[in-house]
Formats: C-alpha cells, sequence, structure tokens
C-alpha cells in the first residue's frame, strides 16, 4: 500500500509547488519599502519647472504615487482606470513620469487625458531608483504619515484595484 | 556604385561609435564596478547579473555604481543601497538571516530527509530476507548441480581465455 501512497504524496506535493508556481508573477518582487517612510525628493512639476513638488507636501493625507512614462506600454492599459478613479475624486494621485522628455510626457497627457493631481519630471531616473522602480507602471500606497503601506509592480486592473488599492486607501483614511 | 552602397553598409558602424560611452574613465573603478555588478541580479532579466545585462535598468544600476564609487562608496555600501530599494532578492547571494533560511538550510533538509528514507527502505528490505528453507531434495539437487561436469568447467574457461587474447 505504503509504495502507492509515496509517490502519490511526492507527486502531489511537487504538483501543488508547480502549480503555485506558475500563477506567480516573476517579477513580482516583495518591496523592502513597503512600511518604511517615502524617500524625501524634490522634483520640479512637468507642466512649471519652475514649481516644484515634495512629498511632505501630502503630509496628513493619504496618496497614491503612479510611475509611468510615455514611452511606457503598460501604462495606456491602465491609463482609463486612473482617469476613472481621478473622476470619482477618492484619493490624489500624484504622477511621476519616469525618465521621459517632458515635451513628450505632457504630449501623452494632452492627447489621452491627464488623471493627476500633479505630474512630477524625474527626468534621470534618480528618484524613480530611491523607490525601487524598475518596471514601469509602478503605483504606490502612501498614509497620512508618508508611510509607504503597499507598491504594486506592473499596470492596474479593475482586480488590484477594487480588491487591494482601493480598500487599503478607504482604511488609510479613516485612520 | 558597389563601392557606393558598401560605404552606406559601413555607416551604420559610424552611427554606433557617436554613441556616449558606457564607462567610467578610470578603467580600475570599471573592473571594481564590474566585478561589483556580477554579484547584483538584474531584476528585469531576471537570472542575468547586472554586469552582463544591455537592459535600460541595468545601465541605470551600472551607471549608480560609479557615482557612489566616485564618491567614495565602499563595495558593502553600495550592496546596502540597492538592497535597501530592491529587496535582498537583488543579490545572487543572499546573507543567511531569518528570512533566508528556509533557503539556504533546503539542500540539506533533502539531503536529511532523503537519507533517512533511504535508510528505512534498506532496513525494511533487509527484515524482508528470510533463510529459504531447502528440502533435503533440493539440498541433493543443489550438490549435484556444483558438482555436474567437473572435467569441462575448465575447458571453458581455456576456450574463453583464447577468446580473450584474440581480442
Amino acid at each position: 500500500m505504503m509504495r502507492f501512497i509515496l509517490p502519490l504524496v511526492i507527486f502531489l506535493v511537487l504538483a501543488g509547488f508547480l502549480y503555485a508556481g506558475l500563477g506567480r508573477d516573476t517579477r513580482e518582487v516583495p518591496s523592502p519599502l513597503v512600511g518604511k517612510a517615502a524617500p524625501a525628493f524634490v522634483l520640479p512639476l512637468l507642466h512649471d519647472a519652475n514649481k516644484q513638488f515634495s512629498p511632505q507636501q501630502m503630509q496628513g493625507q493619504v496618496w497614491l504615487l503612479n510611475v509611468w512614462a510615455s514611452w511606457c506600454g503598460a501604462c495606456k492599459d491602465e491609463h482609463p482606470l486612473l482617469m476613472d478613479l481621478s473622476r470619482k475624486n477618492i484619493v490624489p494621485i500624484v504622477g511621476l513620469d519616469y525618465k521621459d522628455k517632458a515635451d513628450d510626457g505632457a504630449a501623452t497627457l494632452r492627447k489621452s487625458g491627464d488623471p493627476y493631481t500633479l505630474v512630477i519630471a524625474d527626468a534621470d531616473g534618480k528618484v524613480g531608483f530611491d523607490y525601487g522602480v524598475y518596471g514601469v507602471p509602478e503605483t504606490y500606497v502612501i498614509d497620512k504619515q508618508g508611510i509607504i503601506k503597499y507598491k504594486l509592480i506592473g499596470a492596474l486592473n479593475t482586480k488590484n484595484l477594487q480588491e487591494k488599492i482601493l480598500p487599503l486607501v478607504a482604511e488609510l483614511q479613516a485612520q | 556604385m558597389k563601392y557606393l552602397l558598401m560605404i552606406a553598409l559601413l555607416l551604420p558602424a559610424f552611427a554606433f561609435a557617436g554613441v556616449a560611452k558606457d564607462m567610467a574613465d578610470d578603467p580600475v573603478m570599471e573592473r571594481r564596478m564590474m566585478h561589483l555588478a556580477e554579484k547584483v541580479r538584474c531584476l528585469v532579466c531576471q537570472s542575468e547579473p547586472v554586469s552582463n545585462s544591455h537592459s535600460d535598468w541595468a545601465n541605470d544600476v551600472r551607471q549608480i555604481m560609479r557615482e557612489k564609487m566616485t564618491a567614495g562608496a565602499s563595495d558593502q555600501e553600495i550592496l546596502d543601497i540597492l538592497v535597501e530599494r530592491f529587496g535582498k532578492s537583488v543579490l545572487f547571494d543572499p546573507p543567511v538571516d531569518k528570512e533566508t533560511i528556509p533557503l539556504w538550510s533546503a539542500p540539506f533538509v533533502l539531503l536529511f530527509v532523503g537519507s533517512g528514507i533511504l535508510v528505512y527502505q534498506l532496513r525494511k528490505r533487509k527484515g524482508l530476507l528470510v533463510e529459504a528453507q531447502l528440502s533435503a531434495q533440493d539440498e541433493q539437487r543443489v550438490a549435484e548441480l556444483l558438482n555436474e561436469n567437473p572435467a569441462s568447467s575448465p575447458a571453458t574457461v581455456t576456450s574463453n581465455q583464447a577468446k580473450d587474447s584474440q581480442a
């Protein structure tokens, strides 16, 4: 009896591991930044390079930091969702135009709509590096104290928005 | 016309030569940087080190390494900066700690479990061995078989030897 059960158990365990591995996104590296203070920076606004933005200005409110670029394909996929979110006016969305030419970034927003409360230009990607950005788009949920609570690598979709990000935003706003 | 075409085909090579050089001015530092970059995983290409990758992200990381080195950072400080931002999985050789202990101990656990199963199976098999009970008839047959044609056996050996030496 054992002779049949043992291989079966081994097979099931292996199959279980492999099945779990199938569904995993290898790009999804757990970010060490979650639970830590959002790195400080000062960057010019995309639409007005004379004005500057720093995360301290958002102190006291929950906000989203959405890293995007005009050259980024997946950003176009999540764009309608951001537009929708911005119309609902639930949470301020700060856009970080990552490693992009200011003209290109501005043109993209003019053409397809601007979902952002404000957009900052990270032309050389230095701030992106500090935030551990390696795949655009990425979205950060930052709480009232300026702590990063969640980081999404890759595009927003209705699933991760409805199941993860919006409930988290509501929970943080209630605090 | 043929020459013109040949020259035209060479033109892209010149265009490439015009691209900004992606190197530190100091060759010693460049070597140090590349050596360090071998230890860092390229996150956008997974199993490749940053030193080998041409991806944009790897280029950026190498550039940042150069800048930090110019600023006087030690190798360990640079690795710490990367781990702080991208997590321990950015290192090919992650440090042993609470989080990575399952990873590091897995081979030993597997070895232990495997040898346990092996020993268990061998013991069980040993227990299954039973000294065969031979009847008197069997004993007699064994004796007959062992003593069968005592003269023919050496002959067979000789013929085998002959074959061997031929070969």
